[in-house]
C-alpha cells in the first residue's frame, strides 16, 4: 500500500470566527491496484459508512430511454452473481448492511453502511452488485411498477411541476432538461439489455471516486478496494454530456391547477463549482436568500410581509452549467406581490447594496455551519466524495475558510453585478396566480 | 426549512430507530439530573466533532390547546423568534446564524421543541438566549398579524396543496372521539387559526412555558459538569411555575370510525390505509407494546417483511405497502396498515389482500427462525443510532416530553428480546378486534376504486 498524505486538517482557523480548531483527519488510502479512497478514521462505535460516485449520471440517458440511470440503480441491489433478488435483499436485511445506489444528473451515487463485524460481507455484496448485477424480470418490473407509480404521484406536485418547467426551459435540448426518473414511457421501454450495458459502459474506475467513515484502518480499506472494486473496467466507454448555457430571458409561465398556493420557481444562469468566483457567489447568495432565517428574501418575504412560509435561494453548480434558483409559496392573491419582492432584492443586491457587516454575518454562517453537519460517518463519508468530485484538494477542509475569508465586499459587488439580472430572471407559477400575465 | 410542524408520525419514526446490542449497557447512556425549579436536564456525551446540540422541549403540544384555539401551539412556536427586551427584533436567529449555528424548532400532538446545533464552546451563548426567551417574550401586534399569514401559507403548503394531507387530516377526526385533541390537526384548523390573536399566543404561554414543565437536552462534546454549572447559571434562576398535572389523553370513548374517502383530480395514485387505536407506551403493558413493535417490523419492515413480499414481489398486486406503529404518543398508540394498488388492482382487492396475509400469520404463525432474524435486525439499529449525534438528543427529549422515561428508550432492547411468538399473535389478535379503527382511501375523480 502506498501511504497518500496524512495531515491534521485544523477547520476553525481564520481570525473573524474565533471558534475552537477542530480536527478530521483525511487520509488518502491507494490500494496496490492503484484505487483511491479518501478515508476518516472514527473507532468510537462500530459501524462503517462508504459513499461512492462514478461522474456522469442521469444526463448520459438518452431521451427514449429516459430514467435508465435511475432504474439502474433501483434495481443493481435486487439480485447479483448467484443469489437472487430476495435472496440479496434478505442477506442485506439480516446483517443490518445498507447497500444502496441513487443517480442523479451529474454522477450515479452508491452508499454502504454497516457494523464493522459485516464489513467484509457487506464489500462483496457491493462488488456484486457493481460488476454483476442480475437485472431479473420480476424485480426490473417491480422497480418500474414503482417508479411509475412515483412519476403518477409526482405529476400532479406543484414544486415537481415547477422545477420540471424551470429545467425544461433552462436547457432545450441538454439532459438536463429531463427529470432523472424518465417519464411513463421511458421507463416502460428499458431492457434488461440497456440496464447491463449501462453498467458494463458508464460504472469505472477512472470515473469513481470513493469516501469511507468510521471503524476501519487504511490498511483493511487498500485490501477491500482492491476486493471490491478491482474488477471494474479501467475506463467507462462513454463522453461525458455537452456543456449548456441557461437559456433565462424573464420568461413568466403559469401553469394553471385549481390549488389555494402558487408556487413560484425563479432563477437564472450562474456559476459552475470551479468556477474562482464560487466562493464569493456562495457568500453573497447567503445574504440574498441562503439558508438560515436571516436572508433578505427571507426577512423580505416572510418576516415583513407575512407572503410564504418558505422561502429562499440557491447556487446549483452542475458539472455543465450552473444556475441561481430560489423558490417561495405564496398564496395566488399575492403571488404577483411576491414576484415584485423578489425583483426587487435581485436588484438591489445587483446594485451593489451590501452592507460590510452583512458580509461578515455571511462569512461566520457560512465558515462556522458547515463543520456542524459533520456528526455522522456518512454524513462525512458525503463529503470526503465531494470534495473528490469537485477536485478540491484532500486539503480542502484545512483551506476553506480561508476561501472564504477572502471574501471581499468589492468581490461581492462585482459577482452580484456580474451574475444577477433581474430582468433575466424565468419564473414558473403553480397554481391561479391573481395577475399574473404569462410571456406569450 | 423552517420552523416547522412536526407530525407524529416522523416522531415516532425517530424512537422506532432506537435499540442496543448488549443489554448491559443501555441505548444511549445518558446523565440526568434535575435543576431545584424542577427542570429536568439530560447530558449525552459524544466527542466526535467540537459541536453541540442544544434543544429544551416544553411539555405542551396541540393536544394542550383550549377549545377552539387549535394552532396556538404551533403559532406561539413561529412567534418565540421574535424577541425579548434583552435581544429585541429577531435578535436570536441573528446571533445564532452570526456563529455559524443552525436552529429550528418543531411542534407535535404533545410537546414544542426548539434546538440549535453549534460549535460546543457557543453552548453558554445558546444557553442564554434560550433560557432568556423561556419567560421574557415581547409580542407586537405586528408580529401577531404577519406570523399568522405566514402560518397560513404553511398550513396551505402543507395541508391544502396535498390530498392526502387532506385525507389524514379528515381522518383524524373520526379516530379520536369528539373534542378529542387528537381528532384536530397540529397546524390548525383555518377557520381557528384566522382568528388567533397576540392575547391567545401569550396566554399560551404563561399557561405552559416555565422551567418545571420543560426539558433541556445537550447532546455532542460536552461533559456533565460543564451542563450543569451553565444550566444552574442560566436556567436555574427562573422561577417555578407549579403547573397542574396534564389531563389525560387516553380514553376508551366511541369513535365514528368507518371509511373517509377523498377524491381529487390531482391525484393520480390511489392509496389504501387501515388506522387502528392500540395501546401505547402511556397506558400499554409494556409487553404488549414490545410486541406490537415486532409485529410492525415483521410485517411491514422493508423489502423482505410479510406484506412486501407477499404482495409487491410474490403477486404483483401492490407498489408499496407497509405497517406501522406509533407507540410514543402520550395519548392512545395507533398500529396502521397502508398500501397503494399496482394498476388495474383496485383498493378493495389491495385491502382484501393485505387482510389476507395478515391472517395468514396468525393461522400459521412465524417461520423458523424467523423472529430471531427480525429481533436481530431490530437491536443492530442501536448501534446505528448511536451513529449520528441527534438520535440519542431526539428519542430520550421526546419520551420524557410525552411523559415516559429514559429507561423506556434505554430498557428497549430488554423489552425487544423478551418477546414471544405468541406475544405478537396476541397483539395481533388484539389488532384485528379493536374496534376504534378507520379506513381511508384516496383516489382520483370519478366512480373508480383505484383499478
Amino acid at each position: 500500500m502506498k501511504k497518500g498524505v496524512k495531515k491534521l486538517f485544523f477547520l476553525l482557523i481564520a481570525v473573524f470566527i474565533p471558534l475552537q480548531a477542530w480536527a478530521v483527519e483525511v487520509e488518502r488510502v491507494i490500494s496496490p491496484g492503484g484505487i483511491e479512497a479518501w478515508l476518516v478514521q472514527d473507532h468510537a462505535n462500530p459501524v462503517v459508512s462508504m459513499r461512492l460516485a462514478f461522474r456522469g449520471g442521469s444526463e448520459l440517458d438518452v431521451p427514449d430511454k429516459a430514467g435508465l440511470a435511475n432504474l439502474a440503480a433501483s434495481t443493481m441491489d435486487e439480485g447479483a452473481g448467484d443469489i437472487g433478488s430476495q435472496t440479496f435483499q434478505q442477506i442485506l436485511a439480516d446483517q443490518s448492511i445498507t447497500l444502496r445506489f441513487e443517480a442523479g444528473y451529474d454522477r450515479f451515487g452508491g452508499q454502504v453502511k454497516t457494523l464493522t463485524e459485516n464489513l467484509d460481507q457487506s464489500m462483496d455484496l457491493l462488488r456484486l452488485a457493481l460488476t454483476q448485477p442480475r437485472f431479473d424480470d420480476e424485480p426490473v418490473a417491480r422497480l418500474k411498477s414503482q417508479i411509475i407509480a412515483g412519476i403518477r404521484g409526482d405529476s400532479e406536485r406543484p414544486v415537481k411541476l415547477a422545477y420540471n418547467a424551470f429545467y425544461k426551459t433552462m436547457f432545450p435540448g441538454h439532459g438536463y432538461a429531463r427529470d432523472s426518473d424518465g417519464t411513463l414511457d421511458s421507463v416502460q421501454a428499458i431492457t434488461q439489455a440497456d440496464l447491463k450495458a449501462f453498467v458494463k459502459t458508464r460504472l469505472a474506475r477512472a470515473n469513481l471516486v470513493i469516501g469511507v467513515v468510521g471503524d476501519i484502518t487504511p490498511q483493511r480499506l487498500s485490501a477491500l478496494l482492491d476486493q471490491t472494486f478491482g474488477a471494474l473496467p479501467a475506463h467507462p466507454s462513454i463522453s461525458r454530456a455537452q456543456d449548456a448555457t441557461p437559456n433565462a430571458s424573464g420568461r413568466v409561465q403559469v401553469i394553471d391547477r385549481a390549488i389555494p398556493q402558487s408556487t413560484i420557481v425563479f432563477g437564472h444562469g450562474g456559476l459552475k463549482r470551479s468556477d474562482p468566483d464560487y466562493y464569493t457567489a456562495l457568500v453573497m447568495n447567503h445574504i440574498l436568500g441562503g439558508g438560515s432565517f436571516t436572508s433578505r428574501l427571507y426577512e423580505e418575504i416572510r418576516e415583513k410581509r407575512g407572503l410564504a412560509y418558505s422561502v429562499g435561494s440557491g447556487l446549483y453548480p452542475m458539472d455543465h452549467a450552473g444556475l441561481i434558483v430560489g423558490s417561495a409559496g405564496t398564496e395566488n392573491a399575492r403571488v404577483s406581490e411576491a414576484i415584485d419582492v423578489i425583483r426587487a432584492e435581485w436588484a438591489r443586491m445587483a446594485a451593489g447594496k451590501v452592507s460590510e457587516r452583512e458580509l461578515n454575518d455571511a462569512k461566520t454562517y457560512v465558515t462556522g455551519a458547515f463543520p456542524l453537519t459533520f456528526t455522522s460517518t456518512g454524513a462525512i463519508a458525503r463529503v470526503l466524495v465531494g470534495m473528490q468530485l469537485s477536485d478540491l484538494g484532500i486539503d480542502y477542509l484545512d483551506k476553506r475558510n480561508a476561501y472564504i475569508g477572502a471574501v471581499s465586499l468589492d468581490d461581492v459587488k462585482r459577482v452580484a453585478a456580474q451574475y444577477l439580472r433581474p430582468g433575466a430572471l424565468d419564473i414558473v407559477v403553480v397554481g391561479k396566480p391573481a395577475g399574473i400575465v404569462p410571456s406569450p | 426549512m423552517t420552523k416547522t410542524v412536526l407530525y407524529v408520525l416522523s416522531v415516532v419514526a425517530l424512537m422506532l430507530s432506537v435499540g442496543t446490542t448488549t443489554a448491559m449497557a443501555g441505548v444511549f447512556n445518558p446523565q440526568t439530573f434535575v435543576l431545584k425549579n424542577g427542570m429536568q436536564v439530560v447530558v449525552l456525551p459524544n466527542h466526535r466533532a467540537p459541536v453541540v446540540l442544544h434543544m429544551v422541549l416544553y411539555k405542551a403540544g396541540s393536544a394542550d390547546e383550549p377549545e377552539g384555539k387549535s394552532g396556538i401551539a404551533h403559532l406561539l412556536e413561529h412567534l418565540m423568534f421574535k424577541g425579548t427586551p434583552n435581544h429585541p427584533n429577531g435578535e436570536f436567529s441573528k446571533t445564532l446564524a452570526r456563529h455559524g449555528g443552525q436552529e429550528n424548532a418543531f411542534t407535535s400532538f404533545d410537546y414544542t421543541g426548539y434546538h440549535q446545533t453549534v460549535a460546543s464552546d457557543r453552548l453558554e451563548m445558546v444557553m442564554e438566549l434560550e433560557a432568556d426567551r423561556m419567560t421574557n417574550l415581547v409580542l407586537k401586534p405586528e408580529d401577531v398579524t404577519t406570523e399568522r399569514a405566514v402560518v397560513l401559507e404553511e398550513r396551505n403548503q402543507r395541508i391544502e396543496s396535498k390530498p392526502s394531507a387532506r385525507l389524514r387530516e379528515q381522518a383524524n377526526q373520526k379516530l379520536y372521539p369528539k373534542g378529542h385533541p387528537y381528532g384536530r390537526p397540529i397546524i390548525g384548523w383555518r377557520a381557528e387559526l384566522e382568528g388567533l390573536t397576540r392575547e391567545d399566543a401569550l396566554a399560551f404561554y404563561k399557561d405552559h412555558y416555565a422551567p418545571d414543565n420543560a426539558i433541556l437536552v445537550v447532546a455532542g462534546d460536552v461533559n456533565v459538569d460543564d451542563v450543569k454549572r451553565l444550566a444552574e447559571t442560566y436556567y436555574g434562576p427562573i422561577p417555578a411555575r407549579g403547573l397542574g398535572e396534564r389531563k389525560s389523553l387516553v380514553t376508551q370513548a366511541p369513535v365514528t370510525g368507518g371509511e373517509t374517502v377523498l377524491r381529487d383530480a390531482r391525484v393520480k395514485q390511489a392509496s389504501w390505509a387501515e388506522t387502528i387505536i392500540q395501546p401505547s407506551l402511556t397506558n400499554g403493558d409494556p409487553k404488549r407494546v414490545a410486541a406490537l413493535e415486532v409485529l410492525e417490523e415483521l410485517l411491514g419492515g422493508g423489502g423482505t417483511a410479510r406484506l412486501y413480499r407477499a404482495l409487491v414481489v410474490e403477486r404483483p398486486l401492490a407498489v408499496s405497502v407497509g405497517a406501522y406503529y406509533d407507540q410514543g404518543a402520550r395519548g392512545d398508540g395507533r398500529f396502521a396498515f397502508y398500501a397503494s394498488p399496482r394498476p388495474g388492482v383496485s383498493l378493495n382487492q389491495i385491502s382484501a389482500a393485505v387482510r389476507n396475509e395478515v391472517q395468514k400469520v396468525l393461522d400459521q404463525g412465524l417461520k423458523d427462525g424467523e423472529l430471531a432474524r427480525i429481533k436481530k435486525r431490530m437491536l443492530a439499529d442501536a448501534v446505528f443510532s448511536r451513529d449520528a449525534m441527534k438520535t440519542g438528543a431526539w428519542s430520550i427529549g421526546g419520551a420524557l416530553a410525552a411523559g415516559h422515561s429514559i429507561d423506556d428508550v434505554e430498557m428497549w432492547p430488554e423489552r425487544i428480546r423478551a418477546v414471544t411468538e405468541q406475544e405478537i399473535l396476541d397483539a395481533l389478535k388484539a389488532v384485528l378486534n379493536e374496534p376504534r379503527r378507520i379506513t381511508t382511501k384516496l383516489l382520483p375523480n370519478g366512480n373508480g376504486d383505484g383499478a
